[in-house]
C-alpha cells in the first residue's frame, strides 16, 4: 500500500511489519514519533507485541536484551543522548549475540543542546559490535529495518538502522509499505540456537577467562564479517521479493568520474541532484554512499574507487582532534590497496546545518582545485584564500 | 525440623562464597522457595561469583547475570518475553545487593515497581560494595566501618523497604536468612501474587562486618532480636505485618560483636537505641492502623 508517512512512521511500519513480540521505548526529540505510533497501534489492539514503557533508554536496552535471551524478537528506537545511555548495553548486546534492531535518530550531541541531525551519536557507538546502516529516504528507513531483522537474526548481532533528525525522521514522502503477508514469508520468527529456558537450564554471560574472553571476542568479529555477505544477500532477496535493493554502498554515475564523492545518508541523495547538475556541464563527477558503517564494506569500496582520481569525502561528524568519522575509515580501507588517490576530508552540516547542492558543488570545484589533500578536516568551503586555491 | 523446601535445591555444591556467608545462605532459601519453574537474573555482586565461572555452573534454574543497574530491568525483560509467548507461569526473579539496588539499579528498580511489572526482586544487602572489597553504599548504616569510610559512615541507611512499600507494590517484605522459614514463606507468598514483589534478605558477611565466620546465624538473629532490623511484610503500601516479635535485646548486642562496629562509645549506642526504639514504635503503628480499619 503507498501510504504519505515520515521517516520515523515509515520505520515504525517497518518494526510493525517484522512483528516483535516485546517492544521498550522511552520518549526522546526526533524519535519520539516512533514510540507514539507504536503506542497508538498498541492502543488500537494491533501492534502485537508487548509496549514496555520505561523509565530510561538503559532500562529500554537493558529489557531488550533479556527479552531477546528468551527466544522473542525485539526492537526499540531512541537517538543522541539516550543512544549514549544504552552505550555500555551495546557491548552486552553483541556479546551476548541477541538480534535486537533498534531505530536511531541521528541528533547531535550536548553541550550544548541540540536537536538537530549529526552522525556522532552513532558513529559513536561504532566500536560495540552492532551494525550500522545509514539510510537515505523515507522507503529506505522501513525495508532497512525488516532487512536488518533478517539479517540480525542470521548472523546472532544486533543492528541499528540511523536515520537523520528531521531530514528525515519529519519529512514526508510517498512510502510504499508492503503486505504483511509477504513480510512474513520475507522474515520467518526468530529461532535463536540457546535460551532462558526452564526446561534446558543453562547460565549466560558469565565470568570466563582472559582466553576465553579473546576466544568470545573474535567470534563477534567473524559474525560481523559474515554480515558482509548476510546483508547482501538480504538485500538481494529483498529486491526479488519487493522489487526494492539498496546494495551496501549505492554508486551513483561512477563511469568514468574522476572526482568521487563519499558521502552517508541524506547528504547523498541531494548530492545526486548536484552531480546530475555537473554531468550536464561536462564534468566528470560521480558519488559512493555508504549505506552499511559496520561492517565496513572495505573491498567494495576499493572496487567502487579504483579508477578515481580524486575523492571528496563530506562528513556530517567529527571526531574532535581527528577529522570525519566516514573520511578516516574510507582512507584506512583505501591505504591497504589503493596509494596515491588524494582523499579530501569535508566535515560539513554539523549541528543540522544545511548541506545544499551548492555546498556540494562547491566541495567538488575544492576537491578539482587542490592538489595535495591537508591533513586537517576542511570545515570551510567559503574561505578560498585560506584553503590555497 | 526437616522442611518441606530442604529437598528443593535449586544450587549445585560448590559455590564460591567466603566461609560463613549470610548472602549464600539466603540464596539458597530464596531459590528453594522459588521452585524449578523460575528464570533468574544475577548483576554484578557477591552473588556474580556464587554463579560460577564459565563453563561451571551453581545455578540449577536459567540465570543471566546482566549489567550492574539492570537488575530489575531485565528481570522485567524478561517477564514481558514470557508474557509475550503465553506464559504467566514462570517466575522471573532479579537477585541484586544493595550497591545494586539502593544505589546504581535504584532508577530501574523504581520504573519496575512503578508499571508493576511481574517479577521478584530480591535484594541481598550485606550493607556494602562487599564483591569489590567493603565500600560503603547507600546501605551501610550509620557509624559503620567501611573502607571508603574508615571513621565510620557519617549518612543514614536507605529504607528500602519503606521506599518499596511507598510504591505502592503488592508485596514488599524484609527478611534475613537467619530466619529461613519466615524467608521461604516471604518468597512462596510472593510466588502467589502478580506484580511487582521486592523482598530485602539481610544478609550478614563475617568479611566485612569483622566477625568469626562461626557466628553468622548469631549476628542475623541478634539484628532482628534488638529490633535493629525488624521482619515485617507490606502489602500494597498501606497493609503492615510484622512476621517476628522480637526479644527487645539492646542493640550493643547485635553491634558491638561486629569488628566493624567496634569503634562505637556508649554515647553512639544510646542514640542508635533511641532510633531503633522510635522505628519500632512507629513500625508497630503502622501495623495496628490497620488492624483497627
Amino acid at each position: 500500500m503507498r501510504m504519505f508517512l515520515t521517516g520515523n512512521h515509515a520505520a515504525a511500519y517497518g518494526a510493525r511489519l517484522a512483528r516483535p513480540q516485546v517492544i521498550a521505548a522511552y520518549p526522546i526529540t526526533p524519535q519520539s514519533p516512533i514510540y507514539e505510533k507504536l503506542s497508538e497501534w498498541d492502543g488500537q489492539g494491533v501492534l502485537g507485541a508487548r509496549m514496555m514503557r520505561v523509565e530510561s533508554e538503559h532500562s529500554a536496552m537493558a529489557a531488550c536484551i533479556s527479552a531477546s535471551l528468551t527466544g522473542v524478537r525485539t526492537f526499540t528506537a531512541t537517538a543522541s543522548q539516550g543512544l549514549a545511555l544504552m552505550h555500555e548495553l551495546l557491548h552486552f548486546a553483541s556479546g551476548m549475540r541477541v538480534p535486537i534492531v533498534l531505530v536511531n535518530v541521528n541528533r547531535s550531541m550536548a553541550g550544548p543542546w541540540s536537536f538537530w541531525s549529526e552522525q556522532t551519536d552513532s558513529l559513536s557507538q561504532r566500536d560495540t559490535g552492532w551494525l550500522q546502516f545509514y539510510v537515505a529516504d523515507n522507503q529506505e528507513a522501513l525495508d532497512t529495518v525488516i532487512q536488518a531483522f533478517k539479517i540480525s537474526e542470521t548472523v546472532l548481532l544486533p543492528t541499528i538502522v540511523v536515520l537523520e533528525a528531521f531530514y528525515i525522521s519529519h519529512f514526508m514522502e510517498p512510502v510504499e509499505v508492503p503486505d504483511q503477508r509477504l513480510i512474513d514469508e520475507f522474515l520467518p520468527p526468530f529461532e535463536p540456537p540457546f535460551k532462558l529456558d526452564t526446561d534446558n537450564p543453562a547460565s549466560f554471560c558469565q565470568v570466563v577467562s582472559q582466553s576465553q574472553y579473546a576466544e568470545f571476542r573474535i567470534q563477534r568479529h567473524m559474525a560481523m564479517e559474515d554480515a558482509l555477505e548476510v546483508a547482501e544477500v538480504v538485500d538481494r532477496e529483498y529486491r526479488e521479493r519487493f522489487g526494492r535493493g539498496y546494495g551496501l554502498l549505492e554508486c551513483y554515475r561512477l563511469e568514468d568520474a574522476d572526482t568521487v564523492l563519499v558521502t552517508a545518508a541524506t547528504i547523498g541523495s541531494t548530492a545526486r541532484v548536484t552531480i546530475d547538475a555537473l554531468r550536464e556541464e561536462g564534468r566528470k563527477v560521480g558519488m559512493v554512499r555508504i549505506r552499511l558503517f559496520r561492517p565496513f564494506p572495505k573491498a567494495k569500496l576499493i572496487e567502487a574507487l579504483n579508477h578515481a582520481k580524486k575523492i571528496a569525502v563530506i562528513d556530517r561528524n567529527l571526531s574532535p582532534g581527528q577529522e570525519g568519522v566516514f573520511c578516516e575509515e574510507l582512507k584506512s580501507a583505501l591505504y591497504s590497496r589503493i596509494n596515491g588517490i588524494p582523499v579530501f576530508g569535508f566535515v560539513l552540516g554539523l549541528g543540522g546545518t544545511n548541506v545544499s547542492p551548492l555546498h556540494i558543488r562547491k566541495v567538488f570545484d575544492i576537491a578539482e582545485k587542490m592538489n595535495d589533500a591537508p591533513l586537517k578536516p576542511i570545515v570551510n568551503i567559503e574561505d578560498e584564500d585560506a584553503l590555497g586555491i | 525440623m526437616p522442611s518441606e523446601y530442604d529437598t528443593r535445591d535449586n544450587l549445585y555444591p560448590g559455590h564460591m562464597a567466603c566461609a560463613g556467608c549470610g548472602e549464600v545462605l539466603g540464596l539458597k532459601l530464596v531459590l528453594q522457595a522459588v521452585e524449578r519453574k523460575a528464570i533468574s537474573v544475577v548483576v554484578p555482586s557477591c552473588l556474580g561469583i556464587m554463579l560460577g565461572p564459565f563453563p561451571h555452573a551453581t545455578f540449577k534454574i536459567p540465570v543471566f547475570h546482566g549489567a550492574f543497574e539492570t537488575a530489575a530491568s531485565s528481570a522485567a525483560g524478561i517477564s514481558n518475553a514470557l508474557l509475550a509467548q503465553g506464559d504467566d507461569e514462570t517466575a522471573v526473579i532479579a537477585l541484586a545487593g544493595d550497591g545494586g539496588t539502593t544505589d546504581i539499579g535504584f532508577q530501574a528498580l523504581s520504573g519496575a515497581a512503578d508499571r508493576n511489572e511481574n517479577i521478584i526482586y530480591c535484594c541481598f544487602d550485606n550493607e556494602a560494595y562487599m564483591n569489590t572489597g567493603i565500600q560503603s553504599s547507600s546501605s551501610t548504616p550509620q557509624l559503620a566501618w567501611t573502607a571508603t569510610t574508615p571513621l565510620g559512615k557519617p549518612l543514614k541507611k536507605k529504607n528500602m523497604v519503606e521506599i518499596m512499600g511507598a510504591h505502592e507494590v503488592p508485596y514488599c517484605a524484609s527478611a534475613c536468612a537467619c530466619f529461613p522459614d519466615d524467608l521461604r514463606r516471604k518468597v512462596t507468598e510472593a510466588r502467589k501474587i502478580r506484580g511487582m514483589k521486592y523482598i530485602h534478605v539481610l544478609s550478614p558477611c563475617p568479611t566485612g562486618w569483622r566477625y568469626p565466620e562461626s557466628l553468622t546465624a548469631n549476628i542475623g538473629r541478634l539484628a532482628v532480636e534488638t529490633k535493629y532490623y525488624p521482619l515485617y511484610e507490606i502489602r500494597n503500601g498501606q497493609e503492615y505485618t510484622i512476621t517476628h516479635q522480637p526479644k527487645n535485646l539492646p542493640v550493643g548486642d547485635y553491634l558491638l560483636a561486629q569488628g566493624r562496629f567496634k569503634h562505637l562509645v556508649q554515647r553512639d549506642l544510646d542514640t542508635i537505641q533511641e532510633q531503633v526504639d522510635k522505628n519500632w514504635d512507629e513500625l508497630t503503628k503502622r501495623e495496628s492502623r490497620n488492624r483497627s480499619e
